[in-house]
């Protein structure tokens, strides 16, 4: 007993102290590598995206200057494939969440009762992550393709034009962004509606709620912290996405987004400083528009 | 509710025929009851007998294998819950905790469409005396002013009928009488027809007007609370509803007024309108607490039942009584309550004692003696806490 007394006794005296040196060392390796590998590339980009070009230098030299004029330039040039990323990004959101709502309320609230049901549809979500995402989305490109059985089958159907195309349109940008964020939306939901009591649902049918009612007051309200971090990690990837979009895969000469703009400038035309400027220019946006969001859904608590 | 208005009063509820199958088991077998409007009624049973079943039957919740449901004359059988003229206090409140304690008694209110809800609403909280935490989240609440707000509610709604599945259960023994006295005044002030459910024989008493005491999905018996207690029909009531001492024996005489049981060879007399039977194998008893415990050989008395001489083997006070339990051979073990009038024990463990009541006091069940064995006692967990601690302490005391 006097051991132990004494040992307690130590521990408290030493206790706050210890443990914050614990937790600092703890901490010590994510500090650093966000150090590294974000905070450092982020300054440079800032940096690079303020370049201009040496003086009779050759394509793709640059020197340190102040150039504020590049983000006026990009946003002039390219001002159409930001606004379109955005668009496409919120479409696809909004048709993703309205496919994952259903499914997840099905795993997450009706399938309770069946856990064999419950982790087999839960696999099939996630199984598709197996597969590479280029993979997937190339698939697509040859199903939704002009000689595919789908589009011919619509032609012979008449439910397409003959000399129509699906691949190449901003539909099938759509549609590639959708399916593919499709899992980063039904799990968060998964994991809210997995929670949610259901007789809180009773409760609402016997307040004179009709089952609508019931939905939009008090399940949308309970799972609003799936739909917000749903919609967050679809939305992000989403506006920055460029295998979508991109010629090589759904995407055609019409549908370029700002990734694919930020890549072309980059790799093609060695514009750094331009790309620089838009990755600021889609960062800062993401982060309005994200904020902005958070704050009228009220769940400020998630950021 | 359809008509979207108060209802005027409360309404009876009657249930035709119900059962209620579930996959593997039947929860209800044939019930059919009906409770006047304007009552305190509550169904009182141990956990599994159907009570709440029957309670969800009502408010929709669960659809009847067989049968009909009526609210003031109205067959609602086929309607959904939000369509029904009911509300219920959830066993775990289901506040919605998304919403503000204002909201949640509002929210019934604005889903019908009537004119000031909130204030409406505030008045339901000042009814439960709440309404200075109406800008709260029901998180922020304790469990008793939750249960507070659970009643407000439902209450706001004037639903003609009001269904309240164990809501005190999650409560302290204190804050739960306080809370029956709450509720009782709180149904005399607003006139509604309440059905409480609970396995508490002592809320039920306390709180109702009338009693049905429900086992195995049946209705063992229905009637007012003394009623019940002084004349239990079987011996589940006689055991759920406080306790008694049984004694099973064969009708050796009747006469107009009473009937004689021989119980191991002691003639025990019981009033014939107070006995169920009155012939062959029947099962009689006696409330602990009209015993008398007598240290000395009773005088022979036609108006009295003696059972003797027995060994006291337990002695416990309890405060305002003291419980004793005797055995006497080949009769078996009888409990007696005495209250304490005067300081100390009348008798101590292993003294040789008599009991004696008023044959007025005795009753006859009308249970076949087979088909009623020993009913254990739904201890609640109240009580098992208390024995633990008490095992615990006089261990703690040896050691």
């Amino acid at each position: 007993m006097a051991f132990g007394a004494f040992a307690t006794g130590v521990a408290r005296e030493q206790g706050p102290r210890r443990k914050s040196r614990i937790a600092l060392l703890l901490l010590l390796p994510g500090i650093l590598y966000l150090m590294l590998f974000f905070l450092v590339p982020l300054i440079s980009l800032v940096l690079t995206s303020l370049q201009e070009p040496i003086p009779n230098g050759d394509i793709g030299e640059y020197q340190t200057a102040f150039r504020w004029e590049n983000y006026a330039d990009v946003i002039g040039t390219y001002g159409e494939h930001i606004l379109r990323s955005f668009i496409y990004a919120i479409l696809a959101t909004i048709f993703a969440l309205l496919f994952s709502y259903p499914l997840a309320y099905f795993i997450g609230v009706k399938a309770r009762r069946w856990p064999l049901v419950q982790n087999l549809l839960l696999v099939l979500v996630i199984a598709p992550f197996f597969i590479s995402f280029l993979l997937r989305t190339l698939a697509w490109k040859s199903i939704l393709s002009d000689e595919g059985f789908v589009i011919s089958g619509l032609k012979a159907l008449s439910l397409m034009a003959p000399d129509a195309h699906f691949t190449g349109t901003a539909a099938s940008v759509i549609f590639g962004l959708t399916y593919n964020f499709i899992p980063f939306m039904t799990l968060p939901l998964y994991s809210t509606l997995e929670r949610l009591d259901t007789r809180l649902l009773e409760a609402g049918g016997d307040l004179y709620a009709n089952p609508a009612k019931t939905f939009f007051r008090v399940t949308i309200p309970l799972s609003m912290s799936g739909i917000v971090s749903g919609v967050l990690l679809t939305f992000i990837p989403a506006a920055g996405d460029y295998i979508n979009a991109s010629r090589n895969f759904l995407g055609g000469s019409g549908t370029a987004m700002i990734g694919n703009v930020i890549e072309s400038n980059f790799l093609v035309t060695l514009n750094y400083p331009a790309a620089a400027a838009l990755s600021i220019i889609l960062m800062a946006v993401i982060l309005v528009m994200v904020t902005a969001y958070v704050k009228r859904s009220g769940t400020e608590d998630l950021l | 509710m359809a008509s979207g208005a108060f209802a005027e009063s409360g309404a009876d509820l009657e249930l035709v025929g119900i059962q209620k199958r579930f996959p593997g088991f039947t929860a209800i077998e044939h019930l059919d009851l009906t409770i006047p409007a304007g009552s305190f009624f509550a169904l009182l049973g141990p956990s599994g007998c159907g009570k709440t079943t029957t309670l969800r039957l009502v408010a929709g919740l669960e659809d009847p294998t067989e049968g009909r449901v009526l609210i003031g004359g109205k067959d609602v059988t086929k309607l959904k819950p939000y369509q029904r003229p009911v509300n219920t206090v959830f066993q775990s409140y289901a506040l919605f905790p998304h919403m503000t304690v204002l909201e949640n008694v509002a929210f019934g209110l604005r889903r019908r469409h009537i004119a000031d809800p909130l204030g409406k609403a505030h008045e339901a909280l000042r009814l439960v005396e709440l309404d200075h935490l109406a800008t709260r989240k029901p998180q922020q609440l304790s469990g008793g002013q939750q249960q507070r707000v659970a009643l407000a509610r439902a209450v706001v709604n004037r639903p003609a009928l009001l269904l309240l599945d164990e809501p005190l259960g999650a409560l302290d023994l204190k804050l739960r009488r306080q809370m029956q006295l709450e509720l009782k005044s709180i149904q005399e002030e607003v006139g509604l027809t309440f059905v409480h459910v609970t396995h508490d024989q002592e809320e039920a008493m306390t709180m109702a007007d009338t009693v049905a005491v429900m086992n195995k999905g049946e209705i063992e018996q229905l009637g007012a609370p003394q009623e019940l207690y002084e004349l239990p029909r079987t011996a589940f009531v006689a055991n759920f509803l406080g306790q008694s001492n049984l004694f099973t024996g064969k009708v050796t005489g009747t006469t107009s007024s009473a009937i004689t049981v021989d119980i191991e060879g002691v003639k025990i007399i019981v009033p014939s309108k107070r006995a169920q039977r009155h012939t062959g194998e029947v099962t009689v008893g006696v409330r602990p607490e009209k015993l008398h415990l007598l240290l000395k050989a009773p005088k022979v008395d036609s108006s009295v039942n003696v059972l003797g001489p027995g060994r006291i083997i337990d002695v416990s006070f309890s405060g305002v009584s003291t419980q004793y339990i005797l055995t006497i051979p080949g009769i078996g073990k009888v409990t007696v309550f005495q209250q304490n009038m005067s300081s100390g024990p009348l008798a101590h463990e292993g003294s040789e004692v008599w009991v004696s009541w008023d044959v007025e006091h005795g009753f006859g069940l009308a249970d076949e003696p087979a088909a009623s064995p020993k009913f254990s006692a739904d201890t609640d967990t109240a009580t098992i806490a208390l024995q633990k601690k008490q095992a615990l302490m006089s261990e703690l005391e040896e050691a």
